[in-house]
């Protein structure tokens, strides 16, 4: 009886000091497609790391980002890894929030990042956040519309050419939207696509001394082609339309072209989801007659630990499993090659499986060549950011520019209004934010 | 005459009752509409008939646990509702049935704090709650609950208090019951149609309340809000999936107020007509 109660109580408490022992990580993400699929798949990493359990956090972009501001700012620990983009990961680092990722192990491979993603969240030489997914930005068409039309995409179109192929289509079709384009107001919204466009266009939004830069004739003249190309060719209700909505209407067969994220090829090819998945083209960014720039979008879903975390080896250890080679031949082999997370790894794009699952491969890996975060634009600028201007002030005046820019959308005002408009705003904020 | 035209009145104002009731009420539906299409036909346009698929609710329930939040807006809106009650009623008592000078003030003042927008003190209160330990807790979260809506309980309680004589407590006291004995067997019982409603709707508001609950949980004390928040995506409009979401999140609020809607309408038209 004795021995047995010894025993007994032997094995609880061994059973506790497992238990105790146990590490519990919670994970901050958003809700897109490659994120659940992570979720479902982390049985894999629990089986190898019995000594981890993982706890999930499920936020709105939006919400998300203020949660873990406040979190990372207060040092509230609530996080061990956190899903942020590459527009905060340099920003972050440099106010030393985020702990440097220098445990991911051996068999990571570092090298293999594509190097414009690995810049952009590299500070000072070290790592500071591993990309989940990347992405740039493309034209996505429709085939069979172009043919009917007559027209053909070039290799490297030009933006007068999509003014023209737009009407056109519109013309020839007139239930459907020669092009479709972001105008929702939110500075990863309308002004993602309207600074990518303007980059290409030779405009900048300061100038070395942080003057802002409205007051040029590049945005002008990128703004009267955005406005006038969407007033001709684009969807009616523009000024509402983000990413999400421009999607569906393109999977819907409402869009002869979009324009956007170059993530958006696998939902727009995916015959479960798409009407038109087997007439989608792709092509490069557009540029300007003359001007060689193709916006240089490049955006990043990446994860990274808070400074001060008392878990943070266990959270490299679950980063560097979510971001590794194996974790992509594991999406692979659950769920087909052309569901693993992009515009990471230079690996990927050499992958024969690979490249013959996902048409929009080669064009993806172009597009994410051709950005270059740390020249944006054609003249010199004092920051760093494609679609983005990475300071910690774009925030906010992203999206009150982005406002204004939505409203000449709407058709409630002038493109010379909402720029005069735009510099004092950008003005104002910078003198506040003690730029000059 | 004087009857036909009293006959069209009525029929015209329970026409227009159950009018604004349907407009109050049509979101509500078209959530529940929307839960049972498929994700293109929530996104082809407004449609009263969906093609019934269940499949909402089956994807919702495999993608996330909904019990654990269940659980917590359960605990957080029930304790939230008895904390604030046991502060308020005394307090209310205390105002309705020996009022000063400043009662008034007071009253203003409880009710001006709702006036303050919340984020205006999300990050002092964040760290007050990461140095007390009660950062993604349970109990965290009802003490907030229990301060946002305090206010709102106690001018509610005061003004079914105001109704009741207070002869009525007064003869109580010259029979010798104590304050205790005065507050518990005669006040109560005379107000239990205005506590019940106002624990009622006070479930109600801290059921509903999402800025908090959202801000100051992370995966422990998440609630259905937290819940709901979580179908919401970057990639892709998932409509009928988060109308799943939030059918399943309104569903017991809903149940709950149905099966109640008697005691809260009658407490709230409590003493409205004198």
């Amino acid at each position: 009886m004795t021995i047995r109660t010894i025993m007994l109580g032997a094995c609880s408490a061994l059973a506790f000091t497992a238990f105790a022992g146990a590490e519990t990580l919670t994970i901050a993400t958003v809700n897109n497609g490659d994120m659940i699929r992570m979720q479902k798949l982390t049985g894999d990493f629990t089986e190898k790391n019995p000594d981890i359990e993982l706890e999930w956090v499920t936020l709105e972009e939006n919400v998300l980002r203020e949660r873990v501001t406040t979190d990372i700012a207060t040092k509230g620990g609530q996080y061990d890894v956190m899903t942020i983009g590459n527009y905060e990961v340099p920003i972050w680092a440099k106010q030393g929030w985020l702990l440097e990722l220098d445990s991911l192990g051996d068999d990571y491979d570092v090298d293999d990042l594509l190097p414009a993603i690995r810049g952009g969240l590299t500070v000072d030489g070290k790592l500071y956040a591993a990309p989940f997914y990347g992405e740039s930005a493309m034209i996505m068409y429709r085939t069979d519309l172009f043919e009917a039309s007559g027209l053909e995409m070039p290799d490297e179109p030009t933006w007068s050419f999509i003014g023209e192929a737009a009407r056109k289509i519109k013309e020839d079709n007139p239930d459907v939207n020669g092009i479709c384009l972001r105008g929702k107001a939110g500075w990863g919204e309308n002004m993602a696509f309207v600074t990518a466009l303007t980059n290409s266009f030779g405009g900048r939004w300061f100038d070395e001394e942080w003057k802002p830069q409205f007051d040029q004739p590049e945005w002008k003249e990128a703004l009267t082609f955005y406005a006038d190309l969407m007033k001709d060719a684009g969807p009616s209700g523009a000024s509402s339309n983000g990413f999400n909505e421009n999607l569906t209407l393109f999977q819907q067969g409402k869009c002869g072209m979009w324009i956007d994220a170059t993530v958006a090829a696998s939902f727009v090819s995916n015959p479960d989801d798409s009407t038109v998945a087997g007439d989608v083209g792709y092509a490069l960014f557009p540029s300007k007659e003359g001007v060689d720039n193709h916006g240089n979008w490049l955006w990043s879903w990446n994860l990274a630990v808070p400074a001060g975390s008392q878990k943070a080896e266990a959270a490299q250890k679950f980063i560097a499993w979510a971001t590794s080679k194996d974790y992509t031949e594991l999406v692979a082999e659950k769920e087909g090659w052309a569901n693993v997370p992009p515009g990471t790894r230079t690996s990927l794009y050499e992958n024969e499986d690979y490249k013959e699952a996902a048409p929009f491969a080669e064009p993806t890996l172009a597009a994410m060549q051709a950005a270059d975060i740390t020249k944006p634009t054609v003249d010199p600028v004092p920051y760093t950011g494609g679609q983005f201007v990475a300071i910690p002030e774009f925030q906010g005046l992203g999206t009150t520019v982005g406002q204004i820019f939505s409203s000449v959308i709407a058709g409630q005002s002038s493109v010379d209004d909402a720029l005069a408009q735009a510099q004092t705003v950008a003005e104002r904020e910078m003198r506040r934010a003690g730029y000059n | 005459m004087a009857r036909a035209v009293t006959t069209r009145r009525k029929t015209i104002a329970t026409a227009a009752a159950w009018l604004i009731a349907f407009v109050i009420f049509f979101p509500i539906l078209y959530t529940v509409i929307t839960s049972f299409k498929t994700e293109p036909e929530a996104i082809a346009g407004i449609s009263l008939v969906p093609s019934g698929t269940f499949e909402n609710y089956v994807e919702v329930q495999t993608q996330r646990d909904y019990f654990r939040p269940f659980m917590n807006s359960v605990i957080m809106a029930v304790g939230s509702t008895i904390l604030a009650l046991i502060v308020a009623v005394p307090a209310a008592w205390s105002m309705a049935f020996s009022p000063t000078k400043r009662t008034k003030d007071i009253l203003m003042w409880m009710l001006s704090t709702k006036m303050m927008p919340a984020v205006g003190v999300l990050v002092p209160l964040y760290l007050i709650f990461r140095d007390t330990g009660l950062l993604d807790t349970r109990l965290g979260l009802t003490i907030v609950l229990t301060l946002v809506n305090l206010p709102i309980v106690v001018w509610m309680l005061y003004t079914y208090f105001r109704e009741i004589p207070g002869e009525i407590l007064e003869a109580a006291r010259m029979d010798g019951a104590s304050l205790w004995n005065e507050i518990v067997y005669v006040l109560t019982p005379m107000a239990v149609p205005g506590i019940a409603s106002t624990m009622l709707l006070n479930i109600i508001l801290a059921w509903n309340e999402s800025f908090w609950t959202i801000r100051l949980t992370a995966a422990q004390a998440a609630p259905l809000t937290a819940f709901i928040a979580s179908f919401s995506s970057p990639q892709g409009l998932f409509w009928a999936k988060l109308s799943a979401a939030s059918t399943l999140a309104i569903a017991p609020i809903l149940i709950m107020g149905w099966f109640s809607q008697k005691q809260l309408v009658r407490g709230l038209t409590f003493g409205a007509v004198k």
